[in-house]
């Protein structure tokens, strides 16, 4: 038992992501101002607002997706930490498709619709040199599987899926190159209630499993509670709590979050 | 119309210049697309605009050209082509390889190797490999940049999983010395190892995407495959029913309304030379028209 | 095993005119390996907000909760997500997990949090719901369909999974019917033989004198003057 607990403590001694002081405006308008939080191996953070509170700025910018005005965003390589807001573009993307993954909420956005669900999966794969047709094919089979996708659906294009499995499909895409750290923008947006919880249960078995670090953007508070290990609300650029997820979503502190919870229909 | 209506080669010397130029960039970075001005030509985009700006741009008083399309010297295009730079740049034309200086074509390599000293000029519609799947221009450039061409596989895997095998058979994407992955225009992936290594300097031009691009001489080229699917050159498994070669490139012939058929080499030159020193084919030396009459 | 010194707590209510609401002060307590305590005290007198305190999921003003050798009160949420893993489990009266999970993988995930081998924790879960009664047609459903007192014993058997060194335990009894109350309790018994120290609510007083060696009265932690 004790030595489970030091072998958690010991696994996540360094941060996989240490974000500083990030600051983005948009002319005089805040994107978001003067951020910094830590992100673990294995760990889930949510990040929780309304639209226009900063948290999609937030994301864009540790993505790598648009450039903060301040701050560094250092990131766990095998080099050591790296800030990746000043390394140059070619070695940020190279982290892009190999390290991180990035889940839109609207699957269209990540996915090549004029390409086979085998294909978009092996994209991935040959970006970091894959060469072996049979191979590739292998592990396209293999994630429509843990994605629960027909693997005689490999062939077809995502535009003839339903849109839950476009966005697992999109995952699959993603995951398939064992990334450390996964970017989610409203993963369950615009999908219907029963196909959120299969994702959701999804997406908990392969963080699980793989040992994933994800952020997770959302207003859905249902969605942080069952994903979620930490949380921060933001509001207007800023972080106003934060916390262990069922502290910060039981006990709000926040005038805001407080707010925010209690705006909620309990089911 | 007199002399002094057009300048040699008819684009003006300005124009050769910026051409040029970035025919010079293109060949000091092989494979790597060269944006020009693209101008106007007294013919529409799509009858190799783009070549025949590269071809002015190159030509001399003293050049000899040739211009092929599909391997024929005698087709619309080709002869349109040389008739112009005729008119232009009153040049001395030719349809034996080894007598021209400069090649104008379009879908071929002739069968006959290239020699130092001579310019393959390539007429491409689009140049950029990467278009098929990524039609933002921004993406493709900043991908050619970062050298990320995952992308071209996931074309040639596209092409196994719905054929069982690499069905692009032409415009079959390569990497140039190591470095940029280039569309060769539309000429049949049997052609691609003659990319290669060769003595002739080859330049690429699309008029309506205004690009240029170049290999030059002895410049490694090597075309896109998987480790189990290697890339291979095909080619109509017979030989040619005329001149008897089994190793030029063959274009299928059909002959009547039966399902009479030939297979006859389609770089023409190549064909007449071999009949003249003796060799004959299946059909004995028969023409198509003769053939036909049968 | 369970250390509790001085703690306090109030609610600040921003969006009522600010008004604060102190529920606890000076609470002390403790629990021994192998030892079960029972809080008792009126509805509301903060038996709940006490057990959250210890889970985490409520902030202390001041004091300290110590499990093992971590403070709650003041350990980072990372400490406390390895605490839940490993060291402090919770019964809590409401279930609350991912919908359309299978019954017997909601019962089996905090073994595989711990890195178990998917066969063995599903084998101890089926172990736990056979010996609660759930019956084996339902185990591949998702218990969000199931009745109240189904719940419950999912619940119990997910908290039960694994051998937590500590466990809280809110009403584990309550809703169950004589024959699976029978079953909570032999394994409530088992867990302080293997030296679990326990903090329970237990508003059936015969389940409460079975199982508990100590009761701590909370009303002696309410505010002095509050009202």
């Amino acid at each position: 038992m004790t030595d489970l607990s030091h072998a958690f403590a010991a696994a996540a001694d360094t941060p996989l992501l240490q974000v500083k002081n990030l600051t983005k405006r948009y002319g005089a308008r805040m994107g978001c101002a003067d951020i910094s939080f830590d992100v673990y191996q294995g760990e889930v953070l949510g990040i929780v607002g309304e639209s226009g509170s900063g948290k999609s700025t937030l994301l864009s910018c540790l993505a790598g997706h648009m450039r903060p005005d301040q701050g560094e965003v250092f990131f766990q390589t095998a080099q050591g930490a790296r800030d990746t807001v000043q390394m140059g573009e070619a070695e940020r993307r190279r982290l892009a498709r190999t390290d991180w993954a990035y889940v839109h909420q609207n699957p269209r956005d990540g996915l090549r619709m004029g390409v086979s669900a085998g294909g978009n999966v092996g994209e991935r794969l040959m970006a970091i040199g894959a060469r072996h047709y049979g191979d590739i094919r292998a592990s396209a089979i293999d994630w429509l599987g843990r994605v629960e996708i027909d693997a005689g659906r490999i062939d077809e294009r995502p535009s003839a899926f339903s849109g839950g499995m476009q966005q697992r499909l999109q995952i699959a895409r993603n995951l398939v190159t064992a990334p450390r750290l996964v970017f989610m923008d409203e993963p369950t947006g615009g999908l219907d209630v029963s196909v959120q919880a299969r994702l959701l249960d999804l997406l908990r078995g392969l963080v699980r499993e793989m040992g994933l670090s994800a952020i997770i953007v959302t207003h859905d508070l249902a969605v942080v509670r069952l994903l979620a290990d930490r949380l921060m609300v933001m509001k207007d650029g800023h972080v106003v709590e934060r916390g262990l997820t069922d502290q910060v979503l039981d006990d709000p502190q926040h005038e805001y979050t407080q707010l925010l919870v209690s705006s909620v229909l309990q089911v | 119309m007199t002399d002094q209506a057009y300048n040699f080669a008819y684009l003006d010397e300005d124009t050769k210049r910026m051409i040029r130029r970035a025919i010079l960039k293109g060949v000091a970075i092989p494979g790597y697309q060269v944006p020009f001005a693209s101008r106007e030509m007294p013919m529409p985009y799509g009858w190799g605009t783009g070549g025949v700006q590269v071809t002015a741009a190159c030509l001399t008083p003293d050049d000899v050209l040739k211009v092929i399309d599909q391997g024929a010297d005698d087709t619309t295009n080709a002869v349109s082509i040389r008739k112009f730079f005729v008119a232009t740049a009153g040049i001395a034309v030719t349809e034996a390889t080894d007598k021209a200086t400069i090649i104008q074509t379009r879908h071929r390599i002739p069968e006959a190797a290239l020699t130092a000293g001579q310019i393959m000029v390539y007429q491409v519609p689009i140049p950029e490999p990467l278009r098929f799947l990524e039609p933002r221009e921004v993406e493709t450039r900043k991908m050619h940049e970062l050298e990320e061409y995952g992308l071209m596989h996931v074309k040639l895997y596209e092409d196994i999983a719905k054929h069982g095998q690499i069905a692009t058979s032409y415009a079959y994407p390569v990497r140039v010395e190591g470095r940029y992955v280039m569309d060769p225009s539309p000429i049949p992936k049997f052609d691609n190892p003659k990319l290669s290594g060769n003595a002739a300097l080859q330049l690429f031009g699309a008029g309506r995407e205004q690009r240029i691009y170049a290999i030059p001489p002895f410049t490694h080229v090597v075309s896109l495959d998987f480790d189990d699917h290697p890339f291979s050159p095909s080619k109509a498994n017979h030989s040619c029913d005329l001149c008897a070669s089994d190793t030029s490139y063959l274009d299928e012939v059909i002959t009547d309304d039966q399902g009479g058929r030939m297979f006859v080499c389609s770089d023409t030159d190549y064909c007449a030379t071999r009949r003249a020193a003796g060799h004959i084919g299946a059909l004995g030396g028969q023409t198509i028209t003769e053939k036909a009459a049968e | 095993m369970i250390t509790i010194e001085n703690l306090c707590k109030s609610f600040t209510l921003h969006n009522q005119n600010g008004a604060v609401i102190p529920v606890m002060a000076g609470a002390n307590l403790a629990v021994a390996r192998g030892e079960c305590v029972g809080l008792i005290g009126a509805s509301g007198a903060g038996k709940s907000t006490l057990m959250r305190m210890v889970w985490g999921n409520y902030l202390a003003a001041s004091g300290s909760i110590w499990v093992g050798d971590l403070d709650v009160v003041t350990a980072s949420p990372r400490q406390i997500i390895a605490l839940r893993r490993s060291t402090l489990g919770y019964v809590s009266q409401f279930l609350r997990v991912v919908p359309r999970v299978p019954t017997l993988d909601v019962v089996a995930e905090p073994l595989l949090f711990l890195g178990v081998p998917a066969d063995i924790a599903r084998a101890r879960a089926a172990d736990l719901l056979a010996r609660l009664n759930i019956p084996q047609r339902l185990w591949e459903l998702s218990p969000t369909t199931f009745s109240g007192g189904e719940q419950q014993r999912v619940n119990i058997a997910r908290g039960f999974a694994h051998p937590f060194p500590a466990l809280l335990l809110d009403e584990p009894t309550a809703s169950l019917d004589a024959a699976n109350r029978e079953v909570v309790l032999t394994l409530i018994q088992e867990a302080k033989a293997r030296g679990a120290a326990i903090l329970g609510i237990f508003h059936d007083e015969a389940a409460r004198d079975r199982v508990c060696d100590r009761l701590i009265d909370v009303r002696a932690f309410t505010p002095k003057a509050a009202a």
